[in-house]
């Protein structure tokens, strides 16, 4: 098949922009389609993010200006589909781009005309509670940060034309048609939020103070309508009783959607714990039917939640709500556990809105001829979770189902491992490589000082003296040329710059402007062309930190501006040429475990055309998944193994060690060298460039309920057995099912996610196969997320009957006289009550294998969490990744998670591998760590310190040693040392010395 | 003792300022209450005048320039008769409105000049002193036409005024014509809002104050000070003072 090096991808939100970061950095050439002006989506609005409370503008912002200047990254913002043509490998895409009304080759993002701009209109970034302007960027820190012209509000007074000194309005720009050639689609448009309005008991829209979650995340956020304060809309006060509601829109078939909207329960705890955190004074309140904290370390967060935080849950769902006219203050009607109808009064209410599809879904079903499920999402099948029912076109986030960040970056990733399986053939074909003019040799010559000061239209010109700060610069040591620019970011500057490199000889550059953070790549990129060595550039930030933040005092904002110059020439006096370092790949994969997502990822790997081996410790492959007949999805899991275990075998580049173990690893990215052993102590030794943890978990075998002795007390996994065996006694008239056995306890406080589903399925399949037999449920919360949601409803209707108990009051099981007893004190009923019973299903969840995790874990120098999984990089963003680079992690290694989840970290592992693999060298940043052998005392202080397992001691030399090929450049290292003997390149502690000397002059 | 309205006339120089001279070299006779200042075009009128001359106590204000299509240079009675409705919606929410007036008179007629003169003069009689001079206790008219002067003075509400004309009358920079209707809803909003952004902005100069505080002092609902105290926080105008209880109290945190 002929296929096209290029993919476009819609939707820019955090899935899309995953996707769009991996596979470019894979070889491909990549189209970011996004309807609105920027890229960030719903996780640019987030204040916090649970369970980690990281603020989710610091950790998104970084990956989306990644993606705004990668070279091999198209954005197209602000654009639309209109037909689709052609098959996988080979899509024609004609497109929309509509007008922003501002050239945005030329737009500097400055600001101005926003600030200018007469009509102000609502911000719907901010949901609708703070104003914007018709010239607007959607968020301060927008990717592209563009500006752009709202042409339904704007009422062309020609005032943003006027002040724009770069040129950049163009009212008359017209909408562009394009047409792009891609070898492959992956759909990432997100979702839309539930509009409560038409739930009427609830009183939003009519009653000021009942905001939806999404507009209360605004409220949090520090860049949000009250910055910070929470404050209730109808007054300003701080809601000292405040109410969020469960499950609004979702859940509901009679009102609203049927299925869980699956993040609502950890959003609204988040939500309630950064309230209390930003506002002592409020005490919140969360109503809901379950706790679904079913994630990685979640059952923890609500813990924390309720304990430290003194979060009040009430299970209950409030059937309406009424407003006091006067105080505004909300009168909540609920149900309490004994069932008497109660009313308490709230000051605000938080209504934690489901997902749903979006709003365009059917559209894009009809253009990209792709399949919905039920609810209106995009179809997927569990065992492939990113196809969409069209070959080449992939699908990830909350179009496929309502799911967190994470889950979202696992998918992204995965669609994007997909792309890779699909495209590898033209891998490579359509990305731009840049060739560089040789370095120009400055050793030994003295700095000779360029400084560009930039006026940035008016931002620093109207507050700064620009041209007394050029005057001042040329008075500094070693500066030979100053020049200021009206934009010095503009692509006409950039050509001024390196001619003027040449014609001044320059061998230092200083930008005088805005944000490094921002900037500098594109600075240091035209140094480099002009033949200087990237690291040869400084920048002192005379915008955003000085001319921005003190308007009101010119002279003193001049003052810092000059001493801000003074500072950078002081450093750029003293800085050198850095090299990058560049490793050699080896172009092969290693697999750790051979479950259902150990094979999936090393057909990843394999059908890619990297050698593959996948290592398995048990004979037979399959892993955790052995003990499953069918899906909750009533999908076949046996015939899915066999065809996959045939898949693999039939795959000529892989290969397949069993019976094997890891005995020890070493090297590093690129450059593994794995020794294993096999059952009868023979050993292999194995080279790869990356490694694949995919150890799996197993079946917790229960001490509880007398599980060992009595054979009338059985696992799940044995109950499945039993039924597809057709050994399912028929002497069993009732059965006891029993939740989160060994599961959210105090030693093992997790959720082992699957239980839940496992004991539903199997529920429904007995009343399918007996409908006389009588089945409990014994629970604390049904965790029927997203779209299993069904089969809950299912069972319930099937007469399956479900009985809550709390944490505190397990159920007891009184054994007499070969008669079962359970006792039960359930919160629905009051008093305590018995059952008796033929047979106890006990739901026992997975475990981690913690003695091999305890070995395998420090051989790869990767970390384990407190429950004995292995702990990705970051949990929310980095969630198949290691710290230590070249290694990831997929599937129940990684923490319980059912087989379609696992099946999408695997696709996730392989493209998050691929960046790697597919590229001949990798190269390291040059600001990395470096040892004075001379004054290193071999103490170890630095290798305790480094979070990437980077610095090492040389057991010989007793001195540390810094792998370059991990070094992050972070500097924790050298602070921490006593004798000065680590530093770092380009943040010296000579430079940093100089920087803070310059200031006191 | 009968009530002598204090009244001033802000005349061009081409038409208004000669045809009052006409009526004086035809000695026709009008109340003496006038006094003219004058000006090249009807267009130079700041709204900053006429609230300047109101916070005096003046009990009217009178307008005159060129008829419509006659201004010597060639829009600034149109320019003018903009500023003036700006004015007077302002004027509305403290019921002044009626004190200030537009009127067009030519270089010949100098018997309407007289005659618009005399009227006015009338009416203003029957409106009585300006509540400015009529009481001691005038600090909140004060407060609010300083409110006015000032957001007058703003950079929104000089495009809207500077731009309004040709955006309904000619083209827009799309090459459309913007309805009037649409045009004046947008120009409602702000002046409505502008107002009372600076209103909250001047007040809270004074000392700290709660939604609840401005809501009730302004005459405002607290939904609407909320919104416009998340406006000027935003652009570092105020600022949270101090938290009293369950109730933020707001400073400004401008200098002057
Ligand atoms: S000159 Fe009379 S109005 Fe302009």
């Amino acid at each position: 098949m002929n296929v096209v090096g290029s993919v476009l991808i819609i939707g820019g939100g955090i899935g899309g922009t995953q996707a769009a970061l991996d596979l470019s950095e894979s070889g491909f050439k990549v189209y970011v389609l996004e309807k609105t002006t920027s890229i960030g989506g719903v996780m640019a609005q987030l204040d916090k993010t649970f369970p980690t409370n990281d603020c989710a503008m610091c950790i998104v912002s970084p990956k989306l200006v990644a993606a705004g200047r990668h070279p091999n990254i198209e954005l197209i913002i602000n654009a639309e589909i209109n037909e689709v043509l052609g098959d996988a490998g080979d899509f024609k895409v004609k497109l929309t781009k509509r007008s922003l009304h501002i050239n945005p080759d030329i737009c500097t993002g400055c600001g101005v005309c926003g600030q200018k701009c007469p009509v102000e209109c609502i911000d719907l970034f901010n949901e609708k509670m703070v104003k914007n302007k018709a010239t607007f960027v959607k968020y301060p820190q927008a990717v592209p940060l563009l500006y752009s012209i709202n042409k339904d509000k704007c009422i062309g007074c020609g005032v943003c034309e006027g002040v724009c000194k770069a040129g950049a309005v163009e009212y008359d720009r017209a909408d562009e048609i394009t047409e792009l050639n891609v070898g492959s689609i992956i759909l990432a448009p997100g979702f839309d939020e539930f509009d409560p309005t038409p739930l009427s008991p609830y009183g939003y829209g009519k009653y000021q103070n009942v905001v939806t979650s999404i507009e209360f995340e605004r409220i949090l956020s520090a860049s949000g309508p009250y910055s910070g304060l929470v404050l209730r809309p109808s007054d300003g006060d701080i809601p000292e009783k405040l109410a969020f509601l469960q499950c609004v829109g979702s859940r509901d078939p009679h009102r609203a959607n049927a299925f869980c909207s699956s993040v609502c329960c950890m959003y609204t705890a988040k939500e309630a714990v950064i309230a209390k955190e930003h506002q002592h004074q409020v005490n919140p309140t969360i109503f809901t039917m379950d706790i679904r904290a079913y994630g990685k370390d979640f059952d923890k967060y609500i813990n924390r939640a309720q304990d430290e935080y003194g979060i009040r849950y009430i299970r209950s769902r409030v059937s309406h709500i009424r407003e006091d006219p006067k105080t505004k203050n909300l009168i909540l009607t609920y149900e309490t556990a004994e069932g008497k109808i109660t009313n308490e009064v709230f000051n605000m209410v938080v209504l934690a809105v489901g997902l749903n599809p979006p709003e365009d879904a059917k559209k894009i079903a009809e253009i990209f001829d792709i399949k919905l499920n039920e609810y209106g999402f995009c179809y997927t099948d569990p065992f492939h979770p990113v196809e969409t029912s069209k070959l080449g076109i992939y699908v990830c986030g909350a179009f496929s189902a309502p799911k967190d960040i994470p889950e979202t970056v696992i998918q992204a990733s995965a669609a994007a491992g997909k792309v890779n399986m699909l495209l590898a053939p033209a891998r490579g074909t359509l990305i731009t490589k840049k060739e560089y003019p040789e370095e120009i040799d400055v050793r030994g010559k003295p700095p000779r000082i360029g400084v560009f000061i930039c006026h940035c239209g008016i931002n620093i010109g109207g507050v700064v003296d620009v041209p007394g700060v050029v005057e001042y610069a040329k008075t500094l040591p070693n500066v030979e040329y100053v020049e200021r620019n009206l934009y010095t970011c503009s692509a006409d500057t950039q050509t001024g710059i390196k001619e003027r490199i040449i014609e001044q000889n320059l061998n230092r550059v200083i930008v005088a402007s805005c944000t490094p953070r921002t900037h500098e790549p594109l600075f240091q990129e035209t140094i480099r062309e002009a033949g200087l060595n990237r690291y040869l550039f400084e920048m002192a930030n005379i915008r955003d930190q000085c001319s921005w933040v003190h308007m009101h005092e010119p002279e003193k904002a001049t003052e810092k501006a000059k001493d801000l110059v003074r500072m950078a020439v002081g450093k750029a006096n003293r800085i050198y040429p850095l090299k990058r370092m560049v490793l050699n790949m080896t172009h092969k994969a290693l697999i750790i475990g051979g479950g259902i997502t150990g094979l999936n990822t090393g057909l990843g790997f394999a059908k890619q055309g990297y050698e593959t081996y996948i290592i398995e410790q048990d004979k037979k492959l399959g892993g955790y998944a052995n003990n499953i007949h069918r899906l909750l999805e009533e999908k076949s899991v046996n015939d899915y193994l066999d065809a996959l275990i045939t898949e693999v075998k039939n795959q000529d580049n892989l290969k397949i060690y069993n019976n094997s173990r890891i005995k020890q690893v070493n090297g590093y990215v690129g450059n593994f060298e794995v020794i294993i052993e096999k059952e009868d102590g023979s050993e292999n030794t194995l080279e790869s460039g990356v490694i694949v943890v995919a150890t799996g978990g197993k079946a917790y075998v229960p001490d509880e309920y007398n599980y060992k002795n009595n054979d009338k007390v059985i696992t799940q996994i044995q109950l499945e057995n039993q039924i597809f065996e057709n050994k399912l006694s028929e002497d069993i008239k009732n059965i006891v099912m029993i939740q989160c056995v060994g599961s959210r306890n105090e030693e093992y406080p997790y959720c082992s996610r699957i239980c839940c589903a496992e004991a539903i399925k199997n529920a429904i399949l007995i009343k399918e196969k007996y409908p006389e037999k009588e089945i409990i449920i014994l629970y604390r919360d049904i965790r029927t997320y997203g779209f299993k949601e069904k089969f809950y409803r299912k069972a319930r209707e099937a007469g399956v009957i479900f009985l809550r108990f709390n944490k505190e009051q397990p159920p007891e099981l009184i054994e007499n006289n070969g008669i079962m007893r359970i006792l039960l004190n359930s919160p629905q009923m009051g008093e305590q009550i018995s059952m008796d019973t033929e047979l106890v299903v006990l739901s026992t969840g997975i475990r981690p294998p913690m003695k091999s995790n305890e070995k395998l874990a420090p051989m790869l120098k990767v970390p384990l969490n407190d429950d004995g999984f292995f702990l990705e990089a970051h949990v929310k963003l980095r969630p198949v990744d290691f710290a230590t680079e070249g290694v990831f992690l997929a599937g129940l290694a990684h923490s319980p998670k059912s087989i379609e989840e696992s099946i999408m970290q695997s696709y996730a592992a392989v493209s998050r591998a691929s960046t790697l693999l597919s590229k001949e060298q990798i190269e390291s940043e040059g600001t990395i760590a470096f040892i004075n052998p001379m004054k290193c005392s071999g103490c170890g202080l630095c290798v305790e310190t480094c979070s990437y397992n980077a610095v090492s001691l040389n057991e010989e030399k007793h001195i540390a040693e810094v792998n370059t090929a991990l070094c992050k450049g972070c500097g924790a290292c050298s602070a921490n040392c006593r004798s000065s003997a680590i530093d770092l390149l380009g943040f010296t502690n000579t430079q940093l010395y100089l920087v803070i000397n310059q200031y006191q002059q | 003792m009968a009530f002598k309205p204090k009244i001033v006339g802000f005349l061009c120089n081409w038409c208004s300022y000669a045809g009052a001279d006409l009526a004086g070299v035809s000695r026709i006779q009008y109340p003496p209450n006038i006094r003219i200042i004058r000006l090249m075009c009807s267009g130079r009128v700041e709204p900053f005048f006429v609230f300047e001359a109101l916070k005096q106590g003046i009990d009217g204000i009178i307008i005159m320039g060129c008829h419509p299509g006659e201004c010597h240079y060639m829009s600034g009675n149109y320019e003018a008769e903009i500023k003036f409705n700006f004015i007077k919606k302002m004027l509305n929410f403290i019921n002044l409105s009626d004190r200030i007036t537009l009127k067009w008179v030519s270089a010949s007629e100098g018997i309407r000049f007289a005659k618009v003169v005399t009227e006015f003069t009338e009416f203003i009689k029957t409106l009585g002193k300006s509540p400015i001079q009529k009481s001691k206790n005038n600090s909140d008219l004060i407060f609010s036409l300083t409110a006015m002067q000032q957001s007058m003075n703003n950079y929104r509400m000089r495009v809207l005024m500077g731009r309004k004309r040709k955006i309904t009358e000619q083209k827009n920079v799309y090459g459309e014509k913007v309805s009037i209707d649409e045009f004046e809803e947008l120009e409602n909003k702000a002046i409505i809002d502008e107002y009372n952004r600076e209103r909250i902005s001047l007040i809270l100069k004074k000392h700290p104050l709660s939604v609840k505080n401005l809501a009730s002092s302004l005459d405002l609902d607290e939904k609407s000070v909320l919104d416009y105290i998340v406006w000027l926080r935003s652009k570092g105008i105020v600022d949270v003072d101090k938290i009293q209880g369950l109730t933020p109290y707001y400073i400004s945190i401008q200098e002057d």
